[in-house]
């Protein structure tokens, strides 16, 4: 016979876990702190030591003005900022349509060599270097059209930021509750209307996250930006023409011999992670919005 | 309609029980009801919404329904017990061919739902006249007024007056609309879980389907609200034929007409829920209402 479940809680020791268990218990919390403090650490510096040095150079010339030739004080990235814009816009609106297709594809009807074909090609692109992409960019686009243009760098970012969208959408589509679908379903929906009007409304708050996590990463690109878009010290917003953007502004101005170029890269700096920032906030303000 | 009678009084009734044929033996197709036999006169009772004939329905190789046959007379509340894993909802989900999304399922036999011969059917159609209520909740996250008019939306009505009002309408049948008449642009996830059930029901009901199939429509509901959704359902059954599946037997006997008890596949018997409970036929279905398995 079980002994009643009082007599059971009475059987327990008294005065709670014993001291090794206390003891493993605190050891096991203290690893877990260490290693939270080895993660946040090495961010809350980076983040410190950009806006402790950016700081001084911002003001809002910086934003408005051009860059100023060498020896000229004063002057701005306003070239640079516009066309990071530019190029994250175009290679997200890019990345987004054909990795979030493919992520619904593989998700809805994902089955069969094929598919399995694309998936790994997805997580092959994912291991290969920014900088294989940009050649590979350079030789596809801007041998083609003769010059380096925008366009090109936004290919370049967007064949970037294909594999994380591309498994992102996949995993999220997946994880629509198949009661969503069966509801859709016995009411008469044919699967392209439950795939339109349930699944990717549903699904949406995590394509925009996804996406939100790759076109952070494509903004602060500069290896292949260098191959393809190049860099523009005057006013272009034209896609066909070379394009200035942040990080290469950045790479360009901290390898110069000049102080105030150097101030100017780590505002440059302090700039892109604000904007990077104040997008994706604005993005999942408006998802939660929606949703 | 006739009313709701006492168990004594209903067992005067006229439709004859009809017994599947017993367990293991290679079963021929069950005799046709009087009320469909062909050259039998014509009874005054409606025509039967679903009939089922000889019907069996394989995973791969693995024969989920046997031999299954009986008939559902329009408005009319029917209940199909029996044990999990005995082919209830799987029985169910062939009325409106849901089991089509399963890879592998076969089915033999014919099944005829509001007229339409299911296999043949197109399966919009099909879905549009037989709705579907499921054991979970599962409102869409949007709107309670987006929720109803999904399925009106599917028909292709745009205007925006006739959807309000079939909304309207559609929820005051779902006996909810005193409760979301001034929130209809509210997410349906914020409703409780009883509301929500109402408001698949409501769902359902937008596009006036003419059979409702239900799958264990209150086992995720607490007891008030179960009660709420088994008065809605003797409430339906005026205007429409149902078909709920069940393992709770009292829900069974108190809202249905006639009782089916499936056992591993077989359509064991079917009767008139009062007679099937007190005096059933087989000793199959008398051990099991009585507890002794299942």
């Amino acid at each position: 016979m079980s002994p009643a479940p009082r007599d059971r809680l009475a059987a327990l020791p008294r005065g709670g876990p014993g001291l090794a268990r206390r003891a493993w218990n605190a050891l096991v919390l203290a690893g877990c702190g260490a290693g939270l403090a080895l993660v946040l650490l090495p961010m809350i510096m980076l983040v410190a030591h950009i806006v402790a040095r950016g700081l001084p150079g911002l003001s809002l010339a910086f934003f408005v003005s051009m860059p100023k030739p060498v020896g000229e004080p004063g002057g701005g990235m306003a070239n640079a900022i516009v066309g990071t814009m530019i190029l994250v816009g175009a290679c997200g609106l890019i990345a987004v349509r054909v990795g979030g297709g493919t992520g619904l594809y593989l998700a809805e009807y994902g089955r069969g060599p094929f598919a399995g074909a694309v998936r790994y090609a997805a997580e092959l692109l994912a291991g290969v270097p920014s900088i294989v992409v940009g050649v590979a960019a350079y030789g596809l686009v801007v041998l083609t059209i003769g010059h380096f243009s925008a366009i090109a760098g936004a290919i370049a970012l967007a064949i970037l930021m294909l594999p994380t969208i591309v498994r992102s959408t996949e995993e999220v589509v997946r994880l629509v509750p198949r009661s969503y679908r069966e509801a859709a379903l016995a009411l008469g929906a044919p699967r392209w209307r439950v795939v339109q009007s349930v699944v990717l409304p549903a699904a949406s708050a995590g394509i925009v996250t996804a996406s939100m996590l790759a076109l952070a990463r494509a903004a602060g690109e500069t290896a292949p930006l260098l191959l393809t878009a190049l860099g523009n010290r005057f006013w272009s917003v034209a896609l066909d023409q070379p394009i200035a953007s942040l990080p290469v502004m950045i790479f360009d101005y901290a390898r110069a011999p000049y102080s105030d170029w150097n101030q100017q890269a780590w505002t440059g700096a302090l700039v892109l992670l604000l904007l990077v920032t104040a997008v994706s906030a604005m993005l999942r303000l408006a998802v939660r919005r929606i949703g | 309609m006739k009313p709701r009678a006492g168990w004594m009084s209903l067992a005067t009734q006229t439709r004859p029980p009809s017994v599947a044929p017993a367990r293991g033996e290679s079963a021929p197709p069950p005799p046709a009801p009087a009320a469909s036999a062909p050259g039998a006169p014509p009874v005054a009772e409606a025509p039967d919404a679903i009939s089922v004939r000889d019907f069996s329905l394989f995973y791969g190789a693995h024969p989920a329904l046997k031999h299954i046959g009986f008939d559902v007379p329009a408005h009319s509340v029917t209940a199909i017990i029996g044990p999990s894993g005995c082919g209830k909802s799987t029985l169910l989900r062939s009325f409106n061919r849901m089991n089509d999304l399963i890879a592998g399922v076969r089915t033999e036999g014919e099944v005829r739902v509001a007229g339409l011969d299911v296999r043949s059917a197109d399966v919009v159609e099909l879905r549009r006249r037989v709705g579907m209520v499921f054991q979970r909740p599962n409102p869409f996250p949007k709107s309670i007024f987006d929720n109803v008019a999904f399925g009106l939306r599917l028909l292709g009505i745009r205007d925006r007056a006739e959807l309000e009002a079939r909304v309207e309408q559609s929820l005051l049948r779902a006996a909810l609309w005193n409760e979301v008449r001034d929130r209809l642009n509210r997410s349906a996830l914020q409703l409780s879980g009883g509301q929500q059930q109402r408001l698949c029901i409501a769902r359902c009901l937008a596009v006036e389907p003419e059979v409702i199939l239900m799958d264990e429509p209150a086992s995720a509901l607490d007891p008030t609200a179960t009660a709420r959704i088994e008065e809605l359902v003797l409430d339906l059954k005026r205007a429409y034929t149902i078909v709920v599946v069940t393992h709770n037997m009292q829900q069974a006997a108190r809202i249905s007409d006639r009782t089916a008890f499936l056992l591993d596949g077989e359509l064991i018997e079917i009767d008139e829920t009062p007679r099937l409970f007190t005096s059933p036929s087989r000793k199959l279905t008398e051990d099991y209402i009585t507890g002794r398995f299942g």
